[in-house]
C-alpha cells in the first residue's frame, strides 16, 4: 500500500522536529529513513505508527486518511529496536496476540501463527518464551508479529542494532527476502548507511528534521545533492579538500595541488570550494598525482586502508587491494582520480 | 533474588556463624520460652518448667466470661487483613500504572502529596478518624476501619508500584497498542503480568501489617462483635481480675502462626519490595 506523508509537521512543547516534510513511499516499496540520531527519522516512524499525533498535515496510507485514527486502527506492523516481545508469552502467544486481540477462533489463530512462522523459520521454537531465545531468534519473532496480521505497512526501527556484527548480515537478507515474499510495504529506520544501502529500495536521508535527498542507494552513492550526504554513505567515508577556484581549476592554497573540475561544474573564479574524493579515487592509478605522507595504514584482509596527508596539510583516504609495500611514514605519490571527484561549494552545496 | 550464595572459600565462615548465633541466641530463647510457657507450668522464679498442660490454650475451646468467642475474632482479623489487601493490591495496582504512565495533570504534585500522607504518623489522625467514622455511621464497623487502614497504607503501595511500573519498557506498551489492544488489555494482559512481583510483594506487605495493626482496630472497633486478634489480646492483659499470663502468651503464639506460615511461604516474594521491576 502507499503511504503519503503530506506536510506533516511535528514538534513537541517549542521544540519543532520536523517541519512540513513531505514523503511518498510507492506500493511494495522498501524505503529507508536514514540519518544521524536526533534527525526526526523515529518522530516519523512513530507518527505513521500512531503513537506520535502529528501537528500539522496529512498521513495517508493508500487513499485512506489516518491521521486522526488510534494505533489500533491503522492495520500497521512495528518491529522495534528492543524487539518488546512480551516476555510472560510464549512464542506461539507472542505472534498470536494481534489475532486474539481481534477476536478471532483460537484455530484460526494456530493456523496464521503456523504459516508465519513458517515463513520466518522459526516453526521450531513456538513453545518456548522470550527469554529462552537468541537475539536473532527474538527478532525473527518480532517480525513474524508484526506481519501476522497482514498489516498495510510494516515499520521497522533500527532492528539490527541490538545484534552482533555475523546475525546483523544475516538478517539483513532475511529481512529483505520476507519483505520481498509478503510484498509489504516497509519503513526502515536506521542511522547505519550500509543496512539502508543493502536493504531498502530508495533512501531518504534526513538532517535536522529535513529530508536532504531521495534517491535509490546507488543514485545516491554516485550523485550525492550535499555534502552531508557524500559523508554519510560510503564506508570508509569521503574525504574532503578544501580550496578555491583559480585559473578555472581547483586548487589549494599553499601548495601544488590543482585539479580540472568536471566541464559541467560551473563556479566562479576565486569561489571557496569543497572538493569530495571517496577513498577508492585516490589510488595510484588516477590522472592528478598528488604527494604525501602515509599517517596511518589498516588492513581489512581485502583491501588496505590509508590515511594519506599530503604536502600542504590536508589529509586523504585511500582504498586499494592488499599490498605489502607501503608502509606509516612513507613517502607515496598516489593520484586523483579527477573525473569522479565530487564538487560542493563552500556551504555543501553540490555543483 | 532468592538464590543462596555460595560460601566463599577465602576464609571460613564458621567465626561469623558463631558470632551471628551469639547475637541472636537471647531473641531464639525468648521464642522458644514463649512457646514453652504455654503448655507448661513453672513456678514463680524458676527457669524450669514443671508440668505439662494445655490449661493455657483452653480459649480455643472455651469462651470466657466477657470475652468474644476466638474464632470470631480469628475471622475478623482475617477480614479485615484480606479486605485491607485486597483494596490496596487493586487501587495501587491501577493507581501505580497511571502515575507511571499516564499524563495526569498535577502527577507531580499528587506524587509528592501521595509521599507526606505515607510519612504522616496515622496516630496523629487517630481522633479526627473517629469523628468522621461516628458521624458517618461506620464507627465500631469493620468496614469503617478496613477503609482507614487501607487509605493509611495506600501511599506506600502506589509508591511501589508505581516504582515496578517504571522499569516495564515502553516498548511493550507500543507493540501492544499497535497489535490492535485497547489501553485497558494492554495494561491488564501486557503490563500486569510484568509487574507480578510487585504485586505479590505489596500485597503479602499490606496483610502482614494489617494482620499486625492494633492501634486502628483499638479505637475505632473495639466492639467485642468486630474485634481483632490484637485489640483480643491487649484486652486480656488488661484485664485485672483474670490475669493469665499464660494465656496470654498462647494467644500471642496463635496469634503469630498465620504471620509464620505466610512469611514461610512467600518471604522471596517480599524481599522483592524494594527491587522494582522484573526479569523476563
Amino acid at each position: 500500500m502507499r503511504i503519503l506523508l503530506d506536510n506533516f509537521s511535528k514538534s513537541f512543547g517549542a521544540t519543532k522536529v520536523i517541519e512540513n516534510m513531505t514523503l511518498e513511499v510507492g506500493h511494495g516499496e522498501m524505503l529507508a529513513l536514514l540519518g544521524p540520531s536526533g534527525c526526526g527519522k523515529s518522530t516519523t516512524l512513530f507518527a505513521i505508527c500512531g503513537i506520535h499525533r502529528p501537528t500539522g498535515g496529512r498521513i495517508l496510507f493508500g487513499d485512506r486518511d489516518v491521521t486522526d485514527l488510534p494505533s489500533q486502527a491503522r492495520n500497521i506492523g512495528v518491529v522495534f529496536q528492543s524487539y518488546a516481545l512480551y516476555p510472560h508469552m510464549t512464542v506461539a502467544e507472542n505472534i498470536g496476540f494481534p489475532l486474539k486481540v481481534k477476536g478471532m477462533a483460537t484455530a484460526d489463530i494456530r493456523k496464521e501463527v503456523d504459516r508465519i512462522s513458517g515463513l520466518v523459520h522459526i516453526g521450531n521454537l513456538l513453545g518456548r518464551r522470550p527469554a529462552e531465545l537468541s537475539g536473532g531468534q527474538q527478532q525473527r519473532v518480532a517480525l513474524a508479529r508484526a506481519l501476522v496480521r497482514k498489516p498495510d505497512v510494516l515499520l521497522l526501527d533500527e532492528p539490527l542494532a541490538n545484534l552482533d556484527a555475523k546475525l546483523r548480515l544475516e538478517m539483513r537478507s532475511e529481512i529483505r527476502r520476507i519483505q520481498r515474499e509478503t510484498g509489504i510495504t516497509a519503513i526502515l529506520v536506521t542511522h547505519d548507511q550500509v543496512e539502508a544501502m543493502s536493504m531498502c529500495d530508495r533512501i531518504a536521508i534526513m538532517k535536522e528534521g529535513e529530508i536532504v535527498q531521495i534517491a535509490t542507494p546507488a543514485e545516491m552513492y554516485s550523485d550525492p545533492r550535499t555534502a552531508f550526504v557524500a559523508g554519510f554513505l560510503g564506508n570508509p567515508p569521503i574525504t574532503f579538500l578544501r580550496g578555491v577556484m583559480a585559473n578555472g581549476v581547483f586548487s589549494i592554497p599553499d601548495s601544488e595541488i590543482r585539479v580540472p573540475l568536471p566541464a559541467s561544474v560551473a563556479a566562479a573564479e576565486g569561489a571557496k570550494l569543497m572538493l569530495g574524493v571517496r577513498p577508492e579515487h585516490f589510488t595510484p592509478t588516477g590522472d592528478i598525482a598528488v604527494p604525501g605522507k602515509v599517517m596511518f595504514a589498516e588492513t581489512q584482509g581485502r583491501e588496505n586502508l590509508y590515511d594519506v596527508r599530503l604536502n600542504g596539510g590536508p589529509l586523504l583516504r585511500s582504498i586499494q587491494p592488499v599490498r605489502h609495500d607501503v608502509n606509516i611514514d612513507d613517502a607515496v605519490t598516489w593520484a586523483i582520480d579527477s573525473r569522479n571527484v565530487l564538487v560542493f561549494d563552500d556551504d555543501g552545496r553540490r555543483l | 533474588m532468592a538464590e543462596k550464595s555460595q560460601p566463599s572459600a577465602n576464609y571460613s565462615t564458621w567465626p561469623v556463624i558463631l558470632a551471628l548465633t551469639i547475637v541472636s541466641a537471647p531473641l531464639v530463647l525468648m521464642y522458644v520460652y514463649l512457646f514453652i510457657d504455654t503448655i507448661t507450668d513453672t513456678a514463680v522464679g524458676s527457669l524450669i518448667p514443671e508440668s505439662f498442660t494445655l490449661r493455657h490454650w483452653r480459649f480455643l475451646w472455651e469462651t470466657p466470661a466477657g470475652k468474644p468467642n476466638i474464632w470470631l475474632v480469628t475471622l475478623n482479623t482475617l477480614i479485615f487483613a484480606t479486605s485491607v489487601t485486597t483494596v490496596i493490591v487493586l487501587v495501587s495496582s491501577m493507581a501505580g500504572y497511571v502515575l507511571s504512565r499516564l499524563n495526569v495533570p498535577g502527577r507531580g504534585f499528587f506524587l509528592a502529596g501521595v509521599m507526606v500522607l505515607h510519612a504522616f504518623p496515622s496516630v496523629t489522625l487517630i481522633i479526627a478518624i473517629f469523628i468522621v467514622l461516628q458521624m458517618i455511621g461506620l464507627y465500631n464497623s469493620l468496614i469503617g476501619v478496613i477503609l482507614v487502614k487501607a487509605a493509611i497504607d495506600l501511599p506506600l503501595g502506589i509508591w511501589l508500584m508505581k516504582g515496578f511500573y517504571d522499569t516495564v519498557p515502553w516498548e511493550i506498551e507500543m507493540a501492544g497498542v499497535v497489535d490492535g489492544a485497547s489501553r485497558f488489555r494492554v495494561w491488564r494482559s501486557l503490563v500486569l503480568p510484568q509487574v507480578r512481583p510487585g504485586i505479590m510483594a505489596v500485597g503479602l506487605f499490606s496483610f502482614l501489617t494489617a494482620w499486625s495493626e492494633f492501634i486502628l482496630p483499638q479505637v475505632l472497633a473495639p466492639g467485642s462483635k468486630v474485634q481483632v486478634l490484637s485489640v483480643y489480646l491487649s484486652a486480656l492483659i488488661a484485664d485485672d481480675n483474670n490475669f493469665d499470663f499464660g494465656t496470654f502468651k498462647a494467644v500471642g503464639v496463635f496469634y503469630i502462626i498465620p504471620v509464620l506460615i505466610v512469611y514461610a511461604l512467600f518471604h522471596k516474594y517480599l524481599m522483592n519490595i524494594y527491587g522494582g521491576g522484573s526479569k523476563g
